[in-house]
């Protein structure tokens, strides 16, 4: 690694200990970006969590994080809860990621290091998902009677709402959010490498032309009533983009499909910043 | 006289009280979000018995802006300047970890020269950031005199860090590939100069008054001492673990940018208690400044930023005379560059502790998902077993020991 990023302990070995450690609980395993990433069964994390502290030559013993992503595009257990954890001993760091949805919940880790309280908190205020064993789990980050989960990748980057002190009604006042200026979103994806829709003044290029004039026939197309049955072309049409039609621009790209619906979103009217 | 009569007819004794007594609940108290020892809006909830604190729940995220939800929507290098506003204390120390995220997963390299700076200036941060939580301490704990003194010291690093990257404290100054700009030699000297002079005699003086003072030891010795096993399990780090007898610092560890090549020393506590961690920080501040000659006496000349113009952009004067400048110029601060899909988290020493940054690439120009590890949070979490059993004119200490500053726990 040419890159200055903190040092420690390579990871030789490692997965093949983590491997003989946890067995079937884990799923599979991954050693990218010089960081070993272990993805791990949902409903044993606690065991798994155990014998990665425990086993001699693992010994993670401080969970220093726990992080939330959101995948929405994976349709199926949308949620990756990300345990970072740190080896004081071995001086070596790995992660855990776990995969759940927002009503599967993950078991919580709290029994092992108490410290994981208000980060499954967070993991809970900011994606809703749920930590079965942990007794306190409140909203952390957000405002008292917030509603939604920010970090969602369909929560709105400004909210539904926003405060300010009234003066006639002599307190706080939460209002629908009202922006005196668009949020300015630009695209950076390039037109010819994917780009999901119809650049301005290729508008055209998707309706067929208007028909013209017929053009008058030649002589040697005109088929005659007698003429012989011309034997049929193979039918086959030659793959070859003659026009702007055919080049895939304004069609829904791999992947894109309807997106699961999340039952803490009110649809909104206006665009997807407002 | 009245709730004597009782007693005084024999209607009950007061030995053994039975009828008329009165049951004592505990006393549930708000401690802030409003309160000068809070170090910011923290809220902490209390249950006391008399002056005893039996319960602490600390109401966090008063101060939450949605920083990662708003770098999701900036380009890498937009998003540098929310590093600044997290630990308004110690803000170089915060660009650290993402900027040595960010080349990690690009696996670029940096030269010599800007590692150099880098250090010495995250080191320069350590010593300010130490001289707002020292000062602080002590002012928590009733000594005014230490905290003005420690402020002039503070002062000179606002001085040096304006010189170096033009803002006082969001300094912006670390990028991924090296640093913003180089810094002029007359600052490098004058940084010496303070480093042999100014700093040693004006923060031996401002210690001196405390740290073998009775009243301050009486405030802090045996308040709210943390076991290892406690700081481990905890998820403590930076002084507080070392404050526990754990020689565990990252810049030792797991050395970064030229970290390898520093010798210094890592304090350690004994007893794990406000004392110790107190005295961790106050030699952290020694061996950052030794840490800050050495950078001084071994930088190197040369480049201060990656050469790959797909990730630093060119200086201004090569724009002037190149297309090829220009072009990268133009692309750099429009689109930004793209990383890499993966990732990876990557933590740093800040003075507060383990600050780490968990950078989820997905290939574009953005992050996909960047989670902000706080020191606080961990730190904060543990008030409750800490002051547990203590007196309420404690949790000021404890609070003071912890070294929290709100922005980075709420982000």
């Amino acid at each position: 690694m040419r890159a200055p990023a903190p040092a420690y302990r390579a990871n030789d070995g490692v997965i093949d200990a983590a491997t003989a450690a946890l067995g079937g609980h884990l799923l599979h395993s991954l050693d990218a970006v010089g960081e070993v990433a272990l993805h791990v069964d949902r409903d044993s994390l606690v065991e798994t969590m155990v014998a990665l502290r425990d086993t001699p030559g693992l010994e993670y013993q401080q969970l220093m994080e726990i992080a939330g992503v959101d995948y929405p595009d994976r349709g199926i257990d949308r949620f990756e809860v990300v345990y970072c954890l740190l080896s004081l001993t071995r001086n070596h760091r790995i992660r855990v990621h776990v995969q759940t949805d927002d009503e599967k919940p993950v078991p919580s880790v709290t029994g092992i290091w108490p410290v994981a309280g208000w980060l499954e908190r967070e993991v809970y205020d900011m994606y809703g998902v749920l930590f079965s064993g942990n007794s306190d789990l409140r909203r952390i980050l957000t405002d008292y009677g917030f509603r939604g989960h920010p970090q969602r990748k369909d929560f709105p980057l400004t909210g539904y709402v926003e405060l300010r002190y009234s003066e006639e009604a002599k307190r706080v006042v939460y209002e629908p959010v009202a922006l005196a200026q668009d949020f300015r979103t630009f695209d950076f994806m390039s037109p010819w490498e994917g780009a999901e829709y119809v650049l301005p003044g290729d508008e055209k290029a998707k309706v067929p032309e208007a028909k013209g004039a017929p053009t008058p026939l030649k002589a040697d197309e005109i088929v005659k009533a007698d003429a012989p049955k011309s034997p049929v072309s193979g039918a086959t049409e030659p793959k070859a983009t003659e026009n702007t039609t055919q080049s895939g621009a304004g069609k829904p790209g791999p992947g894109a499909g309807e997106k699961p619906a999340n039952p803490d979103v009110v649809p909104s009217t206006k665009g997807q910043n407002q | 006289m009245t709730e004597y009569l009782d007693q005084l007819e024999h209607r009950y004794d007061g030995e053994n009280p039975e009828v008329g007594d009165v049951e004592i609940q505990n006393y549930t108290i708000n401690f802030g979000p409003q309160h000068p020892a809070a170090h910011g809006v923290l809220r902490l909830v209390m249950e006391l018995d008399g002056e005893i604190v039996e319960r602490v729940d600390p109401h966090v995220g008063l101060l939450h802006r949605g920083t990662e939800k708003l770098i999701e929507y900036k380009t890498y290098m937009q998003a540098l300047p929310y590093f600044d506003r997290l630990d308004y204390c110690s803000p170089l120390c915060m660009e650290h970890s993402y900027v040595l995220a960010i080349e990690k997963l690009l696996d670029l390299e940096v030269p010599i020269r800007a590692q150099y700076l880098r250090v010495l200036f995250a080191e320069l941060t350590r010593i300010s950031n130490h001289m707002l939580n020292l000062g602080s301490h002590v002012m928590d704990v009733g000594a005014m005199t230490p905290n003005l003194w420690l402020f002039e010291i503070r002062e000179d690093c606002m001085n040096f860090f304006e010189r170096v990257s033009g803002a006082r404290m969001h300094s912006a100054y670390f990028r991924p590939g090296g640093v913003h700009q180089d810094a002029p030699l007359k600052l490098l000297a004058d940084l010496a100069d303070w480093l042999d002079t100014r700093l040693p005699r004006l923060f031996e003086d401002a210690i001196s008054l405390v740290a073998d003072n009775r009243i301050f030891k009486q405030r802090n010795v045996d308040i709210a001492t943390v076991s290892r096993d406690d700081a481990i399990k905890w998820g403590f780090s930076g002084p507080m673990i070392r404050g526990s007898g754990i020689a565990w610092d990252l810049r030792k560890s797991q050395p970064y940018d030229v970290y390898a090549k520093m010798d210094f020393d890592v304090p350690v506590g004994t007893r794990g208690d406000c004392y110790d961690r107190f005295m961790v920080r106050v030699e952290e501040v020694r061996q950052s400044a030794r840490i800050m000659k050495q950078c001084l006496r071994d930088m190197p000349e040369g480049p201060i930023a990656s050469l790959d113009r797909k990730v630093v952009p060119p200086k201004r004067a090569e724009m002037k005379r190149s297309m090829e400048a220009l072009i990268h110029h133009f692309k750099l601060y429009t689109e930004g560059f793209h990383v890499p899909a993966g990732d990876v988290y990557v933590a740093t020493e800040s003075p507060k502790g383990e600050f780490g940054v968990y950078l989820v690439a997905d290939g574009t120009n953005k992050p996909y998902r960047c989670k902000i590890r706080p020191t606080a949070f961990s730190h904060l979490q543990a008030m409750d077993f800490m002051s547990k059993g203590h007196m309420l004119a404690d949790t000021t200490a404890i609070l003071g020991a912890m070294d929290i500053v709100f922005g980075e726990c709420d982000r």
